[in-house]
This record gives structure tokens, C-alpha cells and sequence, in this order.
């Protein structure tokens, strides 16, 4: 027994007794309570946290239109080229000089406190991030769709932090979504936000809590009623949750199969529960729970024809890919000084095989990692198929991005464990591209 | 633009080599993965052809001579934007497919050996003419000097009397030495001087110096003939040395390994053939046992064996868009030392599936796997 234990000790120790009391008890079976209890406690632990969403702003259509506007295709290119073109250089170059001055000083504290500093969110929105994917008839800057582009972004964004970059690019998610798939209405209503001064906190919200998740058998339902649509279910790990003021939201159509809608936060119904995780936490990942969410028939989105729902799964997949490249990055750029300055036995770390060998396979797996990312976004632009490249770039980034966090901390040792130095923290963050779904888009 | 397709004008030729492939080495390469040092007679009409369709050499059956120089002959690529698909890209396609039906077989094409690559890089026009379109090895692997190709110990001492040189050591691994009708010997003027004093010579294959001591019995690759020689007093014309005669302190040897940069990515073209062989086959025996790859579904929510196909596949890719990337760079003569040798060391990984050892595939993959680890 410890001899001291402060006050929030004590009390917890005091509540667990009394609960082994309670349950043990068999009052509770006598009086026919113990489910209701049971419930009752569930419930407690559950909405202690729970907040209404953000208030938001009302969203309006500006213009009416009659049919959607969308961004062009490249159509197929001829010749192999693994070089950005001049524009998407520039974006990338900017993009990275933001990333590693702005973003990197600001990660560790970030990640402590789940949340990313505002103001640098409202930079972040000066980069023209939600833009891209933006038809330039509704104020987009891009003149054709490209998912190249928004790729090259994220990377470079991840390549300060993951989470930060999470956190920056989430909204940039539904704009694109809704410049895809948006009808007119939709777009009028909600492009010209993300456009204008102060873009809305946005995410789409793909992922639920549970074993084995696939986005393809989805628990949260959602059900026609009164001309319109009612949600209910719980989405996890959604970024800028707290803050979001509109979600793209995936649920299964009764009859019809998964489907997105747009919910606005100040619709009734939606309530927000923090999630810290393990790794992208400055992304300020929250749950989202929907109970008897009323939504009106305009909420869904691209018809709820199951190929947008598909497409939109490997986007968002794509879009993981694309930061956990970006973070590699990261653990090469800072791996590679380290061993070639740390010495041992009178010599740098880097003349053993067995660390020049690592950091080796860190650069070889982390390009091929890049290159199969290229290919998948590459093909989005050339409007050809891409989900089976879509999904060996998502392999690829999972388990070799995971293995670069790892061998990251192990080349820096004891070093590697603490948060004196960034390795741990891109360690729990590259873990992210293994499980994520939705969240991203690009 | 970044594009990471198989570029539309290779198409054809990709087309073409599986043809080649499927017609002709899947019929015979058991035959002669059984029948070790037999000579595959098949292929001798099939060179002709290939020779006749495209005097170069170029394109499906070369080994060498289609990735000779630094970048390949510019004709050969179409620049768009400054951005060239020359002939590395072509050979390193047309290859990659020949290799899906039988690496040793492809090895062992006449003439397409990789002494050609060293002739055509650095010979002059003499000797392009003497030994232009014959069937050229290379030897430069010793007992004591493998991947550390600076540090071998064959001599060329220069005999004023006689105007030639006399070479004095051991070669071995010398792919289709018995075969061919040259032999490119990496020999060094003076071992004090290291790298800067090796040089390559071209020896007839009839030489009485160049005395053949025996050919090797192989894991894989059987249909090629892997020769062991020694050479004992061997005479070499003057005229046979490829390039120059002076020991010059920098730059001869990166000449020389620059051969490598351009011939590394074909390495690892013939893993990626030869693992997309099995994939193939992987697939086949999935299907048949009722096992579907979802590429919409996370792996995890499928079958083992799907789920290991997808991670099978995806380091394939990997492998694949690596090399291809440093055959694009060859094309467009950027250095490409590092992206050369990332491109061989993920293929070699991926063919010879040491990569994972999972073994829930190992079955599928023993089915499939002879001549696969040779990279």
C-alpha cells in the first residue's frame, strides 16, 4: 500500500471500492436494477466529455445555379515523368518552407494539448489549401481536377508534422468532396466558404470505432424519413471535430448501401466526444455521434450512387499516403544527421552495417512508397481506374510507413524513446496511415 | 507531369515481348531449366528474327547493347518538355516481359550479351566494325573480387616486342562465356595504381590463352551458361583494348562503372519478370481455391491469402516503379547511381520473396519459384 496518495487518488480509490461494493452486491439482482445500474454508470463514463458541436456558421447558397460545375480532367498523358509540373513545384516549395518553419516548432506542444494553435490554422488557410479542389466557376485557383497536387501539398505539410497537417488539410477534404460529387445546390451553399476569407472547420468522417473496420460495412444507419434523412451512429477519429462546423458524413443507406451526407453542426442531433489518440493529436481527432440526426433530402451527396461512395473511401486513403510520405520524409532528413555525428567506439554510428543498412532501406521503401502514391493520384488526374493502385500505394504506406516510425526511435536508441527528439511522436503519428479511413481527401 | 504509366509508344513492344515470352521461352524453359549447359537452339531463330526486325538490337531481346552509352542513342527518344522515354525505358519494358517467361533463357540470347553494352559504350570505329553484332561476354568477377570490381587481380602486361598484351589471372561467372564469341576481360596494367589502371580487352572466344576451366551447376537461371576461365599467358592485340591505353588518375574507372548504372535497372527488371510470373500464377491458384482480391476492402477484412497477395503485390509495384524511375533517369541523363541500385536491392527482395517469411503463400510460392533468386 502506498503510505501517500494524493486527493484524486484517494477519491478514485474510494469510487472503485464502492463500485466492487455495488457489484458485488446482490441487492442490485434482488431489486432487478442491475442493468439498469450497469447502463447507468455506462452512460456516465460515456457523456462525461460529450459537447455539443461547434455553433458554426450558417451556411447559404449565393448564387443558383443549375447544374454543378466541376474541374476538368488532364485526360491520358503520353511519357513517364515522376517531375511535378512548374505550378505544383511552386505550391510544393511554399508549402514545405511553411511546413518546416511554421509547423515543426509548433508540433510537440500541439501534441501534448490535441489541438492545433489557430493561428496557425489561419495561415495555414493563406497557403489556398481548400482551393484546390474547387471549381474555378465557384472561385477554385486550379484550373483542372488534381489530386497530384493536393498530394504534393499534403506531403510537404506532413513533412513539418502529421497532425498539424491533419488538422490543416481536413476542410480541404470537403471541399474537394463537394466539388466532386457536389449537386448545384450543395456547391453554392458551401464552396464559396471555403473560398472566401475564413474557410469553415470541416472533415469527412469515414471511420467507426471497432475491430477490423471496413468502411464498406458501415454500423451508422441512415434512414429516409419526413422527405428527408435521419442519422444515427457514432463516426471516430474525425479531425477538427470540436471546431468543425460541417462534416461529410458516411453512413449506410437503408437499401441502398454506404452513402455520404453533409451535416452542418448546428444540426440537432450531432453531438462531439474528444478522442485523443495516439498519434495525430494535434489533428484534434474527436468522435462524432449522431442520435435521431434529422437532415433534410438536399444532405446527400453524389445521388448516394455507391461508386462515389468508393471513389471517396480511396481518396481518403490517398490522402494518408500522402502525409505519411511527407512524415518519412521527416524520419530520413533526421535520421541520416544523427548516425553520421553520433559516435561510438571512436567512430560515427553510420560505419556499422547494421544502421547504414537501415537507413537505407528507410530512403528505399520511403520513395517506393512516394512513387506508388504518384501512380494512384496520377491516375485520378488521367480519369483512369486507380482503385487497385490507390490500394498498393495504402499497403505500401502501412506497413513500410510503420516500419520507418519504428526503425526511426531504434536509430536513435534511448534517444529515440523520449520526447527530447521528434522520432517518437512521427513514430505514433505514421502508425495513423495504417488504420485511418476518411478524414483526408485529396 | 507526373505520369507513372508504361509510356503508350513502349506498348507495342511490351506486346510483342510477351508474345515472345509465352511462345516461345515458357515452352521451353523447363526443358532447359532440366538439361543444364544444353544449348537452347530455339533461340537462334528467334535472334535472327529480332535482329532483322531492328538492326540495332534495340528493344526486346537486348541485354546489353540497347542500354549502351550513357542515356541511349537520342534518337530512340521523343522529348516532350524536355522529358525523354528513350531506350533504357524500352529495354528495361521489353525485358522486364521477356523475363516473365524465362530469365535464363533470356540470358542465354545470342548475341545480346553484356559485353556488347562495354563495347558499344567505349569502342572506336574500328573496333565497332570488327566486333559490331557478335555475341560478347563480360568478365570482370574474380575468386577474390566480386561487387568490389576495383580490387581485381588479372594483369595485361604490355609486350613492346610483340605490340600485344598479355593477360594473366582468373575470371569467373562470366554469363554465356562458353557461348559467346567475345569475352570483354577487365584486367588491370599495373595493380599499384588501383582503379585508374583497369581496362577492358576484348578477347576471341578461340583464343588459346583464354583456357575455359569449367561451367557452373546453378540454383536457377540454368538455361545460361555460367563459365569459369583462366587466363594463361592469353595474347591480346593491341587493337583489342576498348578505350584508352594511359592510366589517367580520375575518371577511367567511373567510365566504366557507369556500364553498371545503366545495366542495374535491367537486373531488376528481370527479378520484377520473373515475380509478376509468379504473382500471375498466385492469382490463378487463389482463384481456383475460391479466393478473390478485393481492392476496395481492407486487406485485413479479407482472406489471409488475399491480404498476402495484396502486400505481395504491392512491394511488386514498388519494385517496379522504382526501376522504372531509374531507367527514365538513364533516358534523361540524370545520375542515377542511387536510384539505380534502390531499384535493384527492393527487386531482388520482392523476386525472391525473402522480403516476408511469412509463409502463409510459401506453397504458391514454391510453385513458381525455380530461376526466381538469381538477383
Amino acid at each position: 500500500m502506498a503510505p501517500q496518495q494524493n486527493l484524486a487518488e484517494r477519491s478514485m480509490a474510494v469510487g472503485l471500492r464502492a463500485l466492487n461494493w455495488l457489484a458485488a452486491s446482490d441487492l442490485l439482482d434482488r431489486l432487478g436494477l442491475r442493468e439498469p445500474t450497469e447502463r447507468f454508470l455506462l452512460g456516465a463514463s460515456k457523456t462525461t466529455a460529450r459537447t455539443a458541436a461547434s455553433a458554426g456558421r450558417t451556411f447559404s447558397a449565393i448564387q443558383k445555379r443549375g447544374t454543378p460545375a466541376r474541374q476538368p480532367k488532364a485526360g491520358r498523358t503520353n511519357l513517364f515523368d515522376v517531375t511535378p509540373d512548374e505550378e505544383q513545384r511552386m505550391l510544393q516549395d511554399s508549402v514545405r518552407e511553411f511546413a518546416l518553419d511554421r509547423l515543426r516548432p509548433a508540433a510537440e506542444d500541439a501534441d501534448a494539448r490535441c489541438q492545433a494553435p489557430e493561428e496557425l490554422l489561419a495561415q495555414a488557410n493563406e497557403l489556398g489549401l481548400t482551393m484546390v479542389g474547387v471549381p474555378e466557376e465557384l472561385g477554385g485557383v486550379v484550373e483542372r481536377r488534381s489530386a497530384v497536387t493536393s498530394a504534393l501539398m499534403s506531403e510537404a505539410l506532413a513533412q513539418g508534422d502529421m497532425g498539424l497537417a491533419v488538422g490543416c488539410l481536413a476542410p480541404a477534404g470537403v471541399a474537394t468532396a463537394i466539388g466532386l460529387w457536389g449537386d448545384a445546390d450543395q456547391q453554392s451553399t458551401y464552396l464559396h466558404e471555403f473560398v472566401g476569407e475564413q474557410p469553415p472547420a470541416a472533415a469527412l468522417a469515414i471511420l467507426e470505432r471497432r475491430a477490423l473496420f471496413d468502411p464498406f460495412e458501415l454500423e451508422a444507419r441512415a434512414r429516409q424519413a419526413n422527405g428527408g434523412y435521419v442519422l444515427d451512429g457514432v463516426k471516430s477519429l474525425v479531425p477538427r471535430a470540436a471546431d468543425g462546423e460541417v462534416f461529410i458524413i458516411a453512413a449506410e443507406l437503408e437499401g441502398r448501401g454506404p452513402a455520404l451526407f453533409i451535416v452542418e453542426s448546428k444540426t440537432g442531433g450531432l453531438s462531439i466526444e474528444p478522442e485523443p489518440a495516439m498519434g495525430v493529436r494535434a489533428g484534434g481527432t474527436g468522435s462524432l455521434i449522431l442520435e435521431d440526426c434529422k437532415l433534410p433530402a438536399t444532405a446527400l451527396v453524389g445521388g448516394g450512387d455507391p461508386a462515389v461512395y468508393a471513389e471517396c473511401v480511396h481518396l481518403g486513403r490517398l490522402g494518408w499516403c500522402a502525409v505519411a510520405v511527407g512524415t518519412g520524409q521527416a524520419v530520413l532528413d533526421y535520421v541520416i544527421p544523427y548516425v553520421t555525428e553520433r559516435q561510438t567506439f571512436g567512430e560515427p554510428i553510420a560505419n556499422r552495417q547494421s544502421v547504414a543498412f537501415t537507413v537505407a532501406n528507410i530512403a528505399i521503401e520511403l520513395d517506393a512508397m512516394r512513387l506508388a502514391t504518384y501512380r494512384a493520384v496520377s491516375r485520378v488526374d488521367q480519369g483512369m481506374e486507380f482503385a487497385r493502385e490507390a490500394t498498393l500505394a495504402r499497403r505500401l504506406c502501412a506497413e513500410r510507413g510503420m516500419a520507418i516510425g519504428s526503425d526511426g526511435v531504434q536509430m536513435l536508441g534511448g534517444h529515440g524513446y523520449v520526447k527530447e527528439h521528434p522520432v517518437e511522436r512521427w513514430y505514433r503519428d505514421l502508425r495513423a496511415a495504417g488504420v485511418m479511413e476518411g478524414g483526408l481527401l485529396v | 507531369m507526373i505520369n507513372l504509366e508504361v509510356p503508350r509508344k513502349f506498348e507495342q513492344l511490351v506486346d510483342q515481348a510477351h508474345m515472345v515470352a509465352t511462345e516461345i521461352f515458357r515452352k521451353n524453359s523447363r526443358k532447359y531449366d532440366l538439361a543444364e549447359h544444353e544449348y537452347p537452339r530455339e533461340l537462334d531463330m528467334l535472334a535472327a528474327v529480332i535482329e532483322g526486325s531492328n538492326p540495332s538490337g534495340a528493344g526486346a531481346g537486348a541485354v546489353g547493347s540497347g542500354s549502351s552509352g550513357n542515356g541511349g542513342s537520342p534518337s530512340a527518344g521523343k522529348v516532350q518538355d524536355g522529358n525523354r522515354n528513350g531506350s533504357n525505358m524500352a529495354t528495361l519494358l521489353g525485358l522486364t516481359e521477356l523475363s516473365w517467361g524465362d530469365v535464363g533463357l533470356l540470358l542465354t540470347m545470342p548475341r545480346q550479351g553484356l559485353g556488347q553494352a562495354a563495347i558499344s559504350a567505349v569502342a572506336n570505329e574500328e573496333q565497332l566494325q570488327r566486333f559490331g553484332g557478335k555475341w560478347a561476354a563480360m568478365a570482370i568477377t574474380e575468386p577474390e573480387a566480386g561487387s568490389d570490381s576495383a580490387a581485381i587481380r588479372t594483369t595485361a602486361k604490355w609486350d613492346e616486342d610483340e605490340q600485344e598484351y598479355v593477360l594473366n589471372g582468373e575470371k569467373i561467372f562470366v554469363t554465356s562465356g562458353d557461348r559467346a564469341d567475345l569475352v570483354v576481360v577487365w584486367a588491370s596494367l599495373d595493380p599499384s595504381q588501383g582503379r585508374a589502371a583497369i581496362k577492358s580487352f576484348v578477347v576471341e572466344r578461340d583464343n588459346p590463352g583464354l583456357k575455359l576451366d569449367r561451367l557452373e551447376h546453378k540454383l536457377g537461371i540454368r538455361a545460361s551458361d555460367t563459365a569459369n576461365f583462366v587466363l594463361d599467358d592469353c595474347r591480346v592485340p593491341k587493337e583489342n583494348l576498348l578505350g584508352s591505353p594511359e592510366i589517367a588518375p580520375k575518371g577511367g574507372f567511373a567510365g566504366v562503372m557507369q556500364t553498371f548504372d545503366n545495366t542495374r535497372p535491367l537486373v531488376a527488371g528481370m527479378a520484377i519478370g520473373v515475380a509478376r510470373a509468379c504473382l500471375d500464377r498466385t492469382r490463378e491458384l487463389l482463384t481456383e481455391a475460391g479466393i478473390d482480391i478485393d481492392y476496395d476492402r481492407p486487406p485485413h477484412a479479407q482472406p489471409a491469402p488475399a491480404a498476402e497477395f495484396i502486400s505481395m503485390e504491392s512491394d511488386w509495384e514498388a519494385a517496379r516503379l522504382l526501376t522504372m524511375r531509374a531507367a527514365w533517369m538513364a533516358d534523361n541523363r540524370k545520375p542515377n547511381s542511387l536510384q539505380a541500385s534502390m531499384a535493384k536491392a527492393k527487386a531482388g527482395r520482392v523476386g525472391s520473396g525473402a522480403w516476408r517469411s511469412r509463409g502463409r503463400s510459401a506453397t504458391a510460392r514454391a510453385s513458381c519459384s525455380r530461376s526466381g533468386p538469381a538477383t
